[in-house]
Parts: C-alpha cells; structure tokens; sequence
C-alpha cells in the first residue's frame, strides 16, 4: 500500500469501514511509514477535541428565555 | 460518542413526544426542545458565525417545527428533520447578514488547500495539556472557522453531532459521495491547521 492509497482510504479507516484484508494491509503500511500513522493519529485527534469541547457557550439564562418564548407561543398556536 | 441502539421494530421514543405534541400536548414538544436544544445552537453557531443569529435559529426552528409537526412522516428521525429546518434557518440568517446574496452550501468549497497532508509532526503526548481551557476553546473556534462553510456543517454533522453519513447527506440535500468528500477535506483541513497550534515542538523551536 502507498501513502496515496492510505490516504484515500483514511476516512473509512477512521469510521472503521474496512475489510478486515485491508485493515491488515493499512496496518502494515503504518508499522513503516511515520507519515501515514501520524497523520491518522492527528486527524483521530482532530476529531475527538471538537467532539469532547463546547467551544460556543449557551448560558442557562439564555435556554431558559428562549424556550419561555418557544413554549408561550406553542400554546398560543405559534 | 454514546449512541442508542434502537431495534427495527422498536419505536424511537421521539414519535411518542411527536405524537402527543400534534395532539396540543405542549409538554411533551417541551421535552423536545430541552433534549436538542443545545445541539440546534451549535450548528446554528457554526453555520452563522453569530450568537443572536443562532438564538434566533434555535427559536424560529423550533416553532417552525410545532408549526409543522403534521408534515412530519416519521421516515426520518425527528432530529434529523430539526436539523434540516435549522440548517436552512441558518442559512437563511447568513444571507439576510450578507445583504441577500444567495448562500448555500455549496459556496467556498473549490479549495485544494489541505488535501494533502503537509505538516507531520506529532502532537503527543496530548495537545489539550498545553492549554487552558478559554484558549484552547479560542483556537478550536478560530479554526474551524476559516473553513468553508460546506466544509464545516459536514464535519459538524458527522464528527461532532454523530450523524451518520446517510443521514448528513438527507440533512443538507447532498449525495453520499459528497458528504464523504467533504468530510476528508474538512477533516484534513482542520487537522492541518490545529497542527500549527499542537504540533510537538522540536529541541530549540520556540
């Protein structure tokens, strides 16, 4: 396997989407290449620090007020 | 991310809320709002970049929800038929901001930038350690807000919101194939840029 092969297949790398051949063929290319395993490590990080950080803040104060509005106007009829 | 695997034959516990919701049971839409609330924020945020545009989109799409609740078929999950209505209340604000220049998701995207993954340092032993907790928040904002915006509601979608790629693309009207090229794209774009920020320091570099 090459670094262009890897590269084009390390979505379903990441989703774990392979068959069980090419897992094994992607895990021999990264025993060797560097570049490879650290660029799927770095993009397995990428991932994950966005998935487990709310990086915009929603205040209670400001969920409470909108759905004060939400729920008024559904009993209203909208 | 913890997903709840429902059977075939199970019901998804929304259609009851949905259910009684369409019977004028307020309460069961509130449980509604108060379980996706936070999430409708976060992609409204992402796509509109503005804090009173997105708590607007929260409001406006879950009224046009209520509003709609007879039109929905069940053939899809509720949430995922939130998101669409968020989607194009989203971007719908971003045109009005952009003084009704069309937008869609669809714009920026002819970008090679980040195909190929150029900086290959590591990031070990663990990038989140060298920062506190307001900068690094900083950092993951100014990111991912320099890529596209078609770019940015795939990742959001699928890597953060954990929306299948099926899913993803009925969400905002694209075929598989595109979900999934944009993804790499965003996901490598992303990583490319965070490694400016995380990237291991060599012996000497400053």
């Amino acid at each position: 396997m090459t670094c262009t092969e890897f590269l084009a297949l390390l979505d379903e790398v990441i989703d774990d989407e392979v068959s069980a051949q090419t897992r094994s063929l992607v895990r021999e290319h990264l025993k060797g290449c560097d570049h490879c395993e650290v660029t799927l490590n770095t993009t397995l990080k990428t991932i994950e620090i966005y998935r487990d950080h709310d990086i915009y803040e929603f205040p209670d104060s400001v969920r409470q007020r909108l759905h004060d509005v939400i729920i008024a106007r559904c009993k209203n009829g909208c | 991310m913890a997903t709840i695997q429902i059977g075939e034959n199970e019901q998804h516990p929304d259609l009851a809320l949905v259910a009684s919701a369409r019977t004028g049971d307020v309460q069961a839409f509130e449980t509604l709002v108060n379980k996706y609330d936070r999430q409708i924020f976060r992609i409204a945020q992402h796509i509109t970049q503005n804090r009173e545009d997105a708590q607007d989109v929260v409001q406006d799409a879950f009224l046009k929800a209520y509003e709609k609740l007879d039109q929905f078929q069940g053939n899809s999950k509720f949430y995922t038929w939130l998101v669409r209505i968020a989607v194009n209340e989203s971007l719908m604000r971003l045109r009005k901001r952009r003084t009704g220049k069309m937008v869609s998701i669809d714009d920026d995207i002819e970008t090679e930038e980040g195909s190929v993954p150029r900086d290959l340092a590591d990031w070990s032993p663990n990038p989140e350690q060298n920062y506190g907790q307001a900068e690094l928040a900083e950092i993951l904002r100014k990111t991912i807000q320099g890529l596209p915006h078609g770019f940015r509601i795939v990742f959001v979608l699928r890597d953060v919101d954990g929306l299948s790629t099926e899913e993803t693309a009925e969400t905002l009207g694209l075929s598989v194939p595109a979900v999934k090229s944009r993804l790499l794209r965003a996901r490598l774009q992303l990583r490319e840029r965070l490694s400016r920020y995380f990237r291991q320091k060599k012996a000497g570099e400053k």
